[in-house]
């Protein structure tokens, strides 16, 4: 049995992706960046072998990807996070033709075509609002675990409008609603309800279609699913998966190159 | 001359006679500034330079003296020199580094830079109009504006011969012969027509090269990188205009293209993807940012820089020498409308570009600096995109201010866009194949 792997090194999170030749995942790893990204992309691509119970001689190829992708010293070639969530989203809902990646500073909306390729793609300028960071800024002003971001901000009823479009500023309006008397809830709503409407822009840009794919971190906040789903009139793809999906967008490109010996299309050196 | 010994003359030699005559302008304005000569402060869309060096006024380019600070990356003193000061950290990048230098004393990295004796302006840019406010409030010089009638309908211009054209010709060839009163007052010399068509002439070749350069550029490999190697000839194109020295550039430049056209000899790497640029460059990390394309193999053939930068030599217009002052006010008008239209009117014109050129990809860069010419380019891309199916990619950052580069943002996104091309290129090799 061929394996290939797919390292995703983001800004925040690190994740690993193992599939076989069969195109299934057999492991995969999720850790902390933190300070030092050649370690966090060994660590959980040594987390994802051991999931998948194989050794590292067995993986045939590794695609490193995400903004560390040059740091995944163990990786073969590098292919940008765009490409990869977009071939990823591919693989897990054929019919995707638009993905919405929303990751720890990064927005991105990809059009892509039925092999997953990208058409077009539009992401968030230098600022950091309408990202996980934003989410991270208000989890922090609140005092806050992120994980309960979401669950709290769907028992929001009246959302307050969040002015600003800027991360560090946001924190402070989001106290200051909660200063003006606001629920924790409804702020939170209101939070959620900017980062969907400047999400929903960006899409807008490369075109919103019916099929579309939410991945990245962000995927995995209910509030964030049910602000965009509102916003947009339509269902999103969602799978336990999708913050895995840059991971397996590499993994998938590195089997391709098992499978058939054509290189991936990144390959440049930084 | 050996063919070897030829190449090894002329593969170059725009770029190396291009930064001597940089070096030579400077020295100028270093010395008008130690002898408290005169100078005549324009800007790049609608120069007048033809009447200026008909008084030979020096000529100083607020504009690009700013971006040579951004390009010899000392750009942030000036610009933080003037938000001291006051100037606000979102207007123009030129601008702030412009008064960052006056607030030193017209220190500048390449010489002093005298004051002004005169500025001369069009409304090409409305930024133009409140910098030379500035000056006059620093210095009291005197300011000459020219108003230059735009494009009346979306798109729809008039030609000579039509109605509302020779009006708007007779209302710039009059604000010409205001402008002519001024220069005598402040120079203290009469007009002299005869060196005024000399003027013209050295104009009309300069035109005439920069045409067949570009034209040139179709080759397959492009000869020179429109960014890089294009600045180089758009800074003797404006400082030089109308000038012996700046016409025998352009000649020999075209002897330089024209050789390298007939010996197969392109731009410094193997050409993979040729790409056309929208904006003004990124003059913060002006070599790297070229790198981040050319490490793929991508050339930029063409530029839109290249044409309403290029001070009054886009569309090689030829000067009429029987009737000078009305042939210049034509030039002027064409070229300063076609410059405003290059921000807004541009859609016809990539169009073509990219056909001419045998464009794969089309690069956007607008800039927080200037909202001018960044405004349409959204719309643009639009356009090419779906019209037109052109791939393109939108980057913003800055031509002067480092704060809001992110190369690290820039280089994933220039790289997917570059994986995207790759993958276009394979999927048509494979439905050939």
């Amino acid at each position: 049995m061929a394996y290939a792997a797919g390292v995703d090194v983001g800004s925040t999170q690190t994740k690993a992706v193992i599939i076989d030749e069969d195109r299934k995942i057999v492991g995969r790893s999720l850790i902390d960046t933190g300070a030092n990204v050649i370690k966090a992309a060994e660590s959980s691509y040594v987390a994802a072998l051991k999931q998948a119970h194989i050794d590292e001689e067995e993986v045939e190829y590794v695609v490193g990807t995400g903004y560390g992708r040059y740091r995944v010293t163990f990786g073969n070639s590098q292919v940008t996070e765009i490409s990869c969530h977009g071939r990823g989203a591919v693989h897990l809902f054929p019919d995707t033709k638009t993905v919405l990646d929303m990751g720890g500073q990064d927005t991105k909306a990809i059009a892509v075509n039925p092999e997953g390729e990208i058409v077009d793609f539009c992401m968030n300028d230098k600022c950091a609002a309408g990202t996980g960071r934003f989410l991270q800024a208000a989890a922090a002003a609140l005092d806050i675990p992120l994980d309960d971001l979401g669950p709290l901000s769907l028992r929001g009823d009246k959302p307050v409008k969040i002015s600003t479009t800027c991360t560090v500023f946001a924190e402070s309006e989001v106290l200051a609603w909660i200063g003006k008397g606001k629920k924790i809830e409804d702020v939170l709503w209101g939070v959620h309800q900017s980062i969907a409407t400047r999400s929903v822009g960006l899409l807008r840009r490369v075109g919103i279609n019916d099929e579309i794919t939410f991945t990245g971190g962000v995927s995995l906040n209910e509030g964030m699913v049910k602000a965009l789903e509102d916003r947009l009139e339509r269902k999103l793809n969602l799978s336990d998966d999708s913050h895995y999906m840059g991971a397996l967008g590499a993994a998938m490109f590195a089997l391709d190159h098992v499978m058939t010996g054509r290189a991936p299309v990144g390959s440049v050196t930084s | 001359m050996t063919t070897a010994e030829a190449t090894k003359d002329l593969v170059g030699r725009g770029n190396r006679e291009g930064a001597a005559l940089f070096r030579d302008w400077f020295v100028e304005l270093d010395n008008t500034a130690k002898t408290g000569g005169l100078s005549a402060y324009v800007f790049v869309m609608g120069s007048l330079n033809e009447i200026l060096k008909t008084f030979d006024l020096p000529v100083v380019f607020p504009e690009i003296n700013s971006l040579q600070t951004a390009v010899r990356r000392v750009a942030h003193e000036y610009l933080e020199e003037a938000e001291d000061y006051g100037y606000s950290p979102d207007i123009c990048g030129y601008v702030k580094a412009d008064v960052g230098s006056k607030l030193r004393g017209g220190e500048h990295p390449m010489g002093q830079i005298p004051a002004p004796s005169l500025s001369v302006l069009t409304n090409a840019c409305n930024t133009y109009i409140k910098w030379a406010e500035i000056w006059d409030r620093m210095y009291g010089a005197p300011t000459f504006t020219i108003d230059i009638p735009g494009t009346r309908q979306a798109g729809g211009q008039t030609w000579r011969g039509d109605p509302d054209f020779e009006a708007d010709r007779k209302y710039v060839e009059v604000q010409l012969t205001e402008l002519i009163t001024v220069c005598e007052q402040v120079t203290g010399k009469k007009f002299d027509i005869d060196k005024f068509r000399e003027v013209l002439t050295h104009a009309n070749t300069m035109s005439r090269c920069w045409n067949r350069i570009l034209e040139l550029n179709r080759a397959r490999p492009s000869l020179f990188n429109a960014l890089t190697d294009g600045t180089i000839f758009l800074g003797v194109a404006n400082g030089f205009r109308g000038t012996e020295a700046g016409a025998r550039y352009f000649e020999r430049l075209v002897e330089e293209m024209e050789y390298k056209a007939a010996h197969g000899i392109g731009q410094t790497i193997e050409e993979q993807y040729r790409l056309l640029f929208v904006g003004v460059p990124c003059y913060p990390i002006f070599r790297r940012f070229n790198e981040l394309f050319t490490d793929w193999g991508g050339t930029f053939v063409n530029s839109t820089y290249l044409w309403f930068a290029s001070g009054g030599t886009n569309g090689g217009f030829q000067y009429d020498l029987a009737d000078p002052l009305a042939s210049l006010a034509e030039g002027v008008l064409v070229s300063t409308r076609d410059a405003m239209d290059a921000m807004f009117h541009q859609n016809e014109v990539l169009a073509d570009m990219t056909e001419d050129f045998d464009i794969d990809g089309v690069i956007y860069h607008p800039i927080k600096s200037c909202r001018t010419v960044s405004t349409g380019l959204a719309d643009s891309r639009k356009h090419l995109t779906e019209q037109l199916g052109i791939p393109s990619l939108f980057i913003e950052s800055d031509m002067m201010d480092r704060r809001v580069v992110s190369e690290a943002q820039m280089k994933n996104r220039i790289d997917a866009f570059f994986e995207g091309l790759a993958s276009r290129r394979q999927a048509l090799a494979g439905a050939e194949g």
